[in-house]
């Protein structure tokens, strides 16, 4: 029962912390909450739609199935993150007082709500169908694996609980800092999901690793501790990351962050501008 | 020479960089959730492609931090994983779902090829 709760509650985290986080940055945006759920709801009919097709995805792209949809999707969430944050560097500010001073005028533009039920329908996805397929398993084996199906069931809890605690704690932090905190944190989960499709590209041998093991820090912070596994959610920790995982990681930040730049210069720029 | 050539030959070299291993396959079995055999020894500096073939009814998770590889073995089912070129050296794998197995690739040979 320990080893199915400790799977489960590994596997949930991963998803818990990118939820909390986007719900933590899009605090404010009307609409929000149904637009999460649905990506809720979403990923986990797409979990259960992975789970059940494991062996389809297996077999395509000549075996190497898995490890390219996983890249692709990963790829997909950090295209969302990069706009969300985009949007926000423009649009960041007027939030900030909205949320102080709720009733204040509608805020305009494309809000990235699109970003961000795909995001949570992703984040729930992708770790939701190992879940499943796990506990399915065990499910099938018949009534002896009763106590592990419950185990997965306070995993999963536990997970969410972290999730909730994260997304409590996020919104202690002071009004005038929020939005920049929570922008930093979208920014380096993103560079981080990008180098995991790094490494998921590589894995099925098409692209490079450009040298492995660039540098070996699982002495001082192990990937399979807890601390470990929620930095490389939370920034991309790895401990024996390869050159293409920098690559992706270190372009990545730096495209949003120009991008992000850009954007709000100009915003600014046409608030001055305007009478 | 301008960026977008820089660019495009980067591409290019990226398009020739082909799918395949250097080496046969090797062949990781994972019978009753423990990997067998559960040492392999690959040569260093080039890649290998691995095989990993579930003979269980339940499903099992290749993983590996040392390696940054992680991949869904369904049940009776198998699994292609390049990895390399590698430094000589002990690099663990396990299975994610069933932690308590584990497996260690290990590297030997002149880096340098």
């Amino acid at each position: 029962m320990l080893a199915t709760l400790i799977v489960v509650f590994r596997e949930v985290i991963e998803a818990a912390l990118i939820v909390a986080i986007v719900l933590g940055a899009s605090r404010g945006i009307p609409g929000r909450g149904r637009w999460v759920s649905l990506g809720l709801g979403l990923g986990l009919a797409g979990a259960g739609l992975v789970a059940l097709f494991a062996d389809v995805i297996n077999g395509s792209f000549s075996g190497n199935g898995q490890a390219i949809m996983n890249a692709c999707i990963l790829l997909a969430a950090v295209g969302m993150l990069a706009w969300h944050n985009i949007w926000m560097s423009s649009h960041g500010k007027e939030l900030a007082a909205e949320v102080k001073q709720v009733g204040q005028a509608v805020l305009s533009g494309s809000k990235p709500l699109t970003a961000l039920m795909i995001i949570t329908l992703v984040a729930v996805m992708r770790e939701g169908s190992e879940v499943v397929l796990f506990l399915w398993a065990i499910a099938a084996g018949g009534a002896e694996h009763f106590s592990m199906v419950i185990g997965g069931f306070i995993g999963l809890a536990a997970g969410v609980a972290l999730g909730v605690l994260l997304y409590r704690g996020l919104l202690t932090i002071p009004l005038k800092h929020f939005f920049s905190v929570t922008g930093w944190l979208v920014l380096l989960i993103a560079a981080g999901l990008a180098a995991q499709a790094a490494a998921f590209f590589n894995q099925a041998g098409l692209l490079p690793a450009l040298g492995n093991s660039l540098w070996d820090s699982s002495h001082i912070l192990s990937q399979g501790s807890l601390p470990g596994q929620m930095l490389h959610v939370l920034v991309g920790y790895t401990a024996r990351p390869s050159g293409i995982q920098l690559l992706f990681y270190g372009v990545t930040l730096t495209t949003i962050l120009s991008l992000m730049h850009w954007v709000g210069k100009r915003h600014a720029r046409a608030l001055t501008r305007a009478p | 020479m301008s960026r977008t050539a820089l660019a495009l030959s980067a591409l290019l070299s990226l398009a020739a960089y082909s799918a395949s291993a250097d080496n046969a396959p090797v062949e990781i079995d994972i019978k009753a959730q423990a990997f067998v055999p559960a040492e392999i020894q690959v040569p260093a500096g080039v890649k290998v492609e691995l095989h990993v073939v579930n003979t269980d009814d339940l499903p099992a998770e290749f993983e590996s931090y040392d390696l940054s590889r992680e991949i869904v073995v369904p049940g009776h089912g198998q699994v292609k994983v390049f990895i390399g070129p590698l430094d000589p050296g002990r690099y663990r794998f396990f299975n994610d779902f069933h932690q308590e197995s584990e497996g260690y690739v290990v590297v030997t040979g002149d880096a340098k090829k």
